[in-house]
This record gives C-alpha cells, sequence and structure tokens, in this order.
C-alpha cells in the first residue's frame, strides 16, 4: 500500500513545487492538496485538491476518511496582506493549525506529521549568541510571523506527547529565495532601493526553494525523524553584500525613521517591528542537526541561493561590467597621471 | 555552517591566493572578466594591453617597505579563518566542486593575466620611478573597493570579514599601534600557531583600545597571524556603526555559547573577564584587576580543553586617565559610565584624542586545561583556583611590566 500525504498551504510556490514531486513520487499512492485557492499552475491529475479553508469542518473529514497516515503543514503564512491582515493571518496561522491537530489526533492511519516552521522562532536581538542551535532557549518574538510560529510549534509540541506514536518532524527554515517564490524577503530586495537600518549589517541565511523542496521530500519519504531542525544554505551573507549582489543602492535610514520612510519606499514590503530587528540584528541558524540526523545538506549555498534569485528576478542597477569598467578607467587615468608626473617633474 | 565555496584559483599581482570567491570556472567576478579582456584583447589587437603597470625592476620599488596590510598575508590566508561548524565540509554543494577541473589551469590567470602584474613592460610606458608603489597602492585600494561594490568578499557565521579588516580596519589601528603608543610586545610563543587558545587580559582605559591592540599585535606580530576573535559586551551589537564593525572585525558576544563555539572551530578566542569594571575603573585604581566575573571563561576553556594564555597589558590606563564618572549621565544615555578626563568633556571632540602612553603587551605561559577534563566543571573549587591564577598571573606581570617601564611616556 503506497502513502497517503496530505499538504497544507498547497497551492503557495513551495506547497505547489512539493506536490508535484510528491505526485511524481512512485511510493505515494494518493495526495490530498489542501488550499483554499487554486495554485498558479493546476495541480497534476493525481493530486486531489480540496478548496477548504484550514479551519473548516471538511479538513477534519478529509483527514480522517482518506487514511492519511502523513500530513504535512504548510499552512503557515508571513503575509498578513495575503492572508487579509495580521489579525486574520494570525487566525489562519494558529487557529488552523489548531484544527488540523485536531483533526490529526483523530487520524488512525496518522503515523508521520512534518511542520514547516521558520528561523523567525529565534528573534533576532543585540543579545543573541553568533549562532542558534535548535536547542538553545530563546526569547519568545513578540509580534508577527515569529510569534504564530512559535505558537504553532507549541500546539504540534503538545500533539507529539498525546500521539506518541507519530513521528513529528519540524523543520525551521531559514530566509527562502529561488526564482519563483515570493515572500516578504524577496519583495524588499525587488524594490528599487533596499532602505537598512543606519549602522547595522545583519548576517542573513537563504535557503534555495529547490532545497526546501526537497528538504521536505526527504522528510517525508525518507526515514522518520523525530525532532526540530534548522534548514538553511551553507555560509552566512551580510545585508550589505546582499544588496550589493543585487546590484541596488542600499538607502541607510535612522531607525527611529525606518517605519515612516519605508511607507513611502513601498508598501508590499513588511516593515513590521519584527522585521526591522530582523534588518538590525539578523540570524543565523546551525544546521548541523539536519546533516547529521536528517542527512539532508543544500545543495545550494546562502551565497549561491541569493545570487540565483538575483540573477532570475532581480535587474541589476550596479553591474558588474560597470564595477570592473570603472575601476580600469580610473587606474588608466591614475598611470597615465603617475607616468606624466614621473617624466615632467625633474628628480 | 563553514563557507564551502571554492575559492579564485587566480593569482592577486602580487602573487598572493585571490580571497574572492570563486563563479563557474573557478575565478572571481573580477578575474573572470580580467581573463575574457585579455583575451579579446589577444584576438582583436595584437598589443594594446590593459592593466599595464612597470615591471618590479626598479630596485626602489621593490625595496621600499609599505606600510600596509600586506605584512604578511600569504601567512594568514593560510590560517584557518574560514572556520565554523567544521563537521559538514564534506558536503560542500556539488555544482561548487568545479573548481578542481577549471578548464584554466590556476597558474594561468596569474601568468597571462589581463592584470597585467608581471607582463613586460610596454617601451611606451615610463618608469613611474618613487610613484610605483602609490600607483601600486591605489590599485590595491581599487580593487578593494570594487570587491566591495560587487559583495565579492566572504564572511564567517559570526560575520568575521578578513578583507576588511585587512583593508581598512588594521590600516586604521597600525598607525596606533607603531606610533602613538609604541607598543612593545613579548611572550608572542605562549599563542600556539594552530588551534584553539582562550587569551585572557586585563581591561581599562575606558574605551576598549587594549582588546584592539592585543588583537593587532596577534595579527601582525604572531608568526602565524592569528585573528583573536573576542568577545565583548553586547552593548557593542546595539550601538549604529559600532555593531557591524565589531562583528566583522571578529568579534561576537560574550556568551558560552558563541565562545564554546568559536574554541570548538580551533579559534584563538580573547576574553576580557573585568569588562566594564576594568573599562570604567577610575584612574586612582589603575594597574589594580578588578574581580574576574563568574569565571565563565574558565568553564569554557575547561569544556573545550583549551589552554588559557593570560596577557598582561601596560600602558592602557592612562590613556583617558578617569578622574570622575558621571553615573546619572550614563544610565540617562545607557552606557554603563560616562568619563571625566582632564580633557573630556571640557575640550570636547579634542578630548577625545588618548594620551600617548607608552604600551606593553605580554603574553604569559599558557595554563593547560586538558588534563584536567571537562568534568572538571562541575567542581567549583577548580574554576576558582584556575580564575585565581590567572588573575594573579596576569596581575603580577602588570606590575613586572609596571616597574620596567621607564615612565609613563617612555
Amino acid at each position: 500500500m503506497g502513502r497517503r500525504v496530505l499538504v497544507t498551504g498547497a497551492a503557495r510556490t513551495t506547497g505547489r513545487r512539493l506536490v508535484g514531486a510528491l505526485a511524481e513520487a512512485p511510493e505515494v499512492e494518493r495526495v490530498v492538496a489542501v488550499d483554499d485557492f487554486e495554485p498558479r499552475e493546476p495541480f497534476p491529475g493525481k493530486v486531489e485538491h480540496l478548496a477548504v479553508d484550514l479551519r473548516s469542518p471538511a479538513l477534519v473529514r478529509a483527514v480522517q476518511s482518506a487514511g492519511i497516515d502523513t500530513c504535512v503543514h504548510l499552512g503557515v503564512t508571513a503575509e498578513p496582506r495575503a492572508a487579509g491582515g495580521r489579525v486574520t493571518m494570525k487566525e489562519r496561522n494558529v487557529l488552523g493549525t489548531m484544527q488540523l491537530l485536531a483533526a490529526a489526533y483523530h487520524a488512525p492511519d496518522l503515523s508521520r506529521l512534518v511542520l514547516k516552521s521558520t528561523t523567525a522562532v529565534y528573534g533576532a536581538a543585540a543579545g543573541d549568541p553568533a549562532v542558534w542551535t535548535e536547542s538553545m532557549s530563546h526569547d519568545t518574538p513578540r509580534h508577527g510571523f515569529g510569534k504564530d510560529a512559535i505558537e504553532v510549534e507549541d500546539y504540534v509540541r503538545s500533539f507529539r506527547r498525546r500521539r506518541p506514536d507519530v513521528a513529528v518532524t519540524v523543520l525551521r527554515l531559514a530566509n527562502q529565495v529561488g526564482p519563483t517564490v515570493d515572500n516578504p524577503l524577496t519583495r524588499y530586495f525587488e524594490l528599487p532601493v533596499c532602505p537598512t537600518v543606519l549602522g547595522f549589517d545583519p548576517r542573513l541565511q537563504f535557503l534555495h526553494e529547490e532545497d526546501t523542496a526537497e528538504v521536505l521530500l526527504r522528510t517525508i519519504l525518507g526515514p522518520a525523524p523525530t525532532g526540530t531542525f534548522n534548514v538553511a544554505g551553507d555560509g552566512v551573507v551580510l545585508l550589505s553584500q546582499a544588496i550589493r549582489i543585487a546590484g541596488k543602492p542600499p538607502l541607510p535610514i535612522p531607525e527611529p525613521l525606518v517605519n515612516r520612510v519605508a511607507e513611502l519606499v513601498g508598501r508590499t514590503v513588511d516593515f513590521s517591528p519584527e522585521q526591522v530587528r530582523f534588518l538590525q540584528y539578523g540570524r543565523v541558524a546551525d544546521t548541523s542537526a539536519a546533516a547529521e540526523q536528517l542527512g539532508f545538506i543544500p545543495k545550494w549555498s546562502s551565497r549561491h541561493a541569493f545570487e540565483d534569485f538575483a540573477a532570475t528576478r532581480l535587474r541589476k542597477l550596479v553591474t558588474e561590467e560597470q564595477v570592473t569598467r570603472a575601476e580600469h578607467e580610473a587606474l588608466t587615468v591614475l598611470r597615465r597621471a603617475a607616468g606624466w608626473i614621473a617624466r615632467e617633474v625633474p628628480r | 555552517m563553514t563557507p564551502t565555496r571554492e575559492r579564485c584559483q587566480a593569482r592577486t599581482r602580487k602573487g598572493e591566493r585571490c580571497r574572492n570567491p570563486a563563479g563557474p570556472g573557478g575565478l572571481c567576478a573580477l578575474h573572470r572578466r580580467q581573463l575574457e579582456e585579455a583575451a579579446a584583447a589577444d584576438s582583436a589587437k595584437p598589443a594594446p594591453p590593459r592593466r599595464r603597470r612597470p615591471a618590479p625592476s626598479p630596485p626602489v620599488d621593490t625595496l621600499q617597505p609599505r606600510p600596509r596590510a600586506g605584512g604578511a598575508p600569504g601567512g594568514r590566508a593560510a590560517a584557518p579563518t574560514p572556520a565554523g561548524g567544521a563537521p559538514e565540509r564534506e558536503g560542500s554543494p556539488p555544482g561548487e566542486q568545479e573548481g578542481g577541473a577549471v578548464h584554466t589551469p590556476p597558474a594561468a590567470p596569474s601568468e597571462g593575466d589581463a592584470t597585467g602584474g608581471h607582463a613586460p613592460r610596454d617601451e611606451g610606458e615610463p618608469d613611474l620611478g618613487p610613484l610605483g608603489p602609490v600607483v601600486d597602492w591605489a590599485e590595491e585600494a581599487l580593487e578593494f573597493l570594487a570587491r566591495r561594490l560587487l559583495g565579492e568578499y566572504e564572511v564567517d557565521e559570526f560575520g568575521h570579514d578578513p578583507d576588511l579588516v585587512e583593508h581598512v580596519l588594521a590600516p586604521l589601528l597600525r598607525p596606533l599601534y607603531r606610533h602613538w603608543w609604541r607598543v612593545e610586545t613579548s611572550g608572542l610563543e605562549h599563542v600556539p600557531a594552530s588551534g584553539p587558545a582562550l587569551v585572557v587580559g586585563n581591561h581599562a582605559g575606558t574605551l576598549p583600545f587594549d582588546a584592539l591592540m592585543v588583537a593587532l599585535a596577534l595579527l601582525d606580530e604572531h608568526p602565524a597571524h592569528r585573528s583573536l576573535r573576542m568577545l565583548a559586551a553586547d552593548l557593542a551589537f546595539d550601538l549604529p556603526i559600532v555593531a557591524p564593525l565589531a562583528r566583522k572585525s571578529g568579534n561576537t558576544l560574550a556568551c558560552a555559547e558563541d565562545a564554546t563555539r568559536l574554541l570548538e572551530a580551533g579559534e584563538l578566542v580573547g576574553v576580557w573577564p573585568e569588562g566594564y569594571k576594568g573599562l570604567g575603573k577610575p584612574y586612582r585604581e589603575r594597574y589594580q584587576l578588578q574581580r574576574f566575573g563568574r569565571g565563565g571563561f574558565v568553564e569554557v576553556a575547561l569544556r573545550t580543553g583549551a589552554p588559557i594564555v593570560p596577557v598582561a597589558v601596560v600602558g592602557s590606563e592612562e590613556i583617558y586617565p578617569m578622574v570622575a564618572n558621571l553615573r546619572r549621565l550614563a544610565r540617562l544615555l545607557g552606557f554603563p559610565y560616562f568619563p571625566v578626563t582632564p580633557t573630556f568633556p571640557a575640550l570636547g571632540p579634542l578630548g577625545a584624542i588618548p594620551l600617548p602612553s607608552k604600551w606593553l603587551i605580554e603574553f604569559c605561559p599558557p595554563i593547560q586545561t586538558a588534563q584536567l577534563g571537562p568534568d572538571a566543571v562541575l567542581d567549583p573549587m577548580v574554576l576558582f583556583d584556575l580564575t585565581d591564577q590567572v588573575r594573579d598571573t596576569i596581575q603580577q606581570t602588570v606590575h613586572k611590566n609596571l616597574l620596567a617601564r621607564r615612565g609613563l611616556f617612555g
């Protein structure tokens, strides 16, 4: 008997990619894709699309009746705007998870639960350790996505206590980038100028969207590892560096003014207090547990992932050619001047 | 976590390994472009070589000492800078491993290179004479600038940016070290050339210049040119401008997690256990070491088995002789203290110029911890004893060197 997998948040980029991969996997018999809107690209034939909100009772029936053995929860969103405001976002994130877990609790065949979480649970502060491991205690972010993600993780943890027979894997993903993924950070880099907090240069980690799909697929189909794992590309990129790679001019703004100025720059981008702290302090997560226990090493390093994103999605204002040419010209002028001085000025 | 990227295969015109991360073809963006330019120039016209520079034939050029970062960058590049979570090194992404099978052999770019570093001088170009080094310097500066503009540099997981340290931060501090405070460093042989060690020092002088000078001593004068990764207070990571510089120069937060991680990665870690108590103490208490915190640094050393190298700094106490501390104002500004010195704040910004006292830095013989084993952490007596031993060593060395110093400014 093949695997029967239910995926929430399936119509968004990550979900769509994962559902496609699951549909192609021979060991998967049935894929139920849950999302209340249609994906940009229709689901493959094998997939049953359940167009319901996570909070609806239809979900409970689906989880219980379809003999689902694996539940993949991608439905926690960082997008207040897409969700219809922060309040709705929180409701969908937290209450949706509660509903899903309630349904999962009564699903007799369920043996595996995978939660896509985020490294945002670690928050961002000056007094943070440089590199987060999964077991370090951290302050609870008090706002936004990070807070939702923590609450969701808490519910999942209590679910694990109540259903010890289910292998629960929590994946804390770093900021995702890639040719198609769309999130607050990708939109930030798509701005014509990148507002930064004056005098701060955070360390960032990126995860390529291919690696996101790969780690999810591996967790779903591979041996069932229970636990929490950070997932991020190798290495660290500074925000200033990322902005340079993106070929954008940075716009440093004193911290108290960030919100106001950011409003002018672009309303599509998230400049919540949480995000501003992230742009000040950044965060880096240790990925050795994922490498050792999940056996997962991302194909793309943070830098390569970002370079790929920049190459496929961004229009560079400052290009490599320009810089190299300017360097070359400056040098030519300098050398000519030096030559002239050496010739004309008697020793 | 470790930056597993391949480095550029080319060599700079000084013959050092290029530090830039490699892109396709095993070369960094700059060298790739130069190679293309050279190829284009070769095929188009026979002559016009792009980057020309007189060959280093005039002895004047080569013999002149250059007050530049390049003290011995070769050694530094060899040092295990890209540290971090070593375990997953084997997992370098498949796409990146072409470095070995590069089509252009590593040597090629440096020879026929458009950089023209060692290209034969063409007859029309005059000998730049004494201006040669200036042009060299400008060339390097421009290259650095281009690298920064393109983001073509690498930081480790703590944010350490050796490129920036070598080309900007160290050159800024070097005049202070050499000419202002005329620092004399001894006992460098006690600092291991590789592998982890915990450098523990006294802390004084209102601003942490002593820490910077110890770090510069290790970078410039230690045979292995080691980067000292210092543990700093969280205030350093919360102040605009200071925060990113603190990280880029290799510092991290003074917490057990960060210290352990650095030591496990084989780094040289610097810690100043007196903290603000030492930095912000009044001038009349000079050279009296303050309490050494709770000895957290000993715990970390025991856990990782790293040796402790005490370092005694003489001279930092006099740079800003603090006669009073405006506590209320400090609290208002969120600083740990607000110093009043004979010149500050009376002379305004001029008062911020440190006094040119004479400095002596001495590294003491290392105190081994490995033989005690990690379980020794559980015994508070061991912790106290070790903490005291380190503190006494530093205090005694400070007194000894105070006597050895001929005078405050001598």
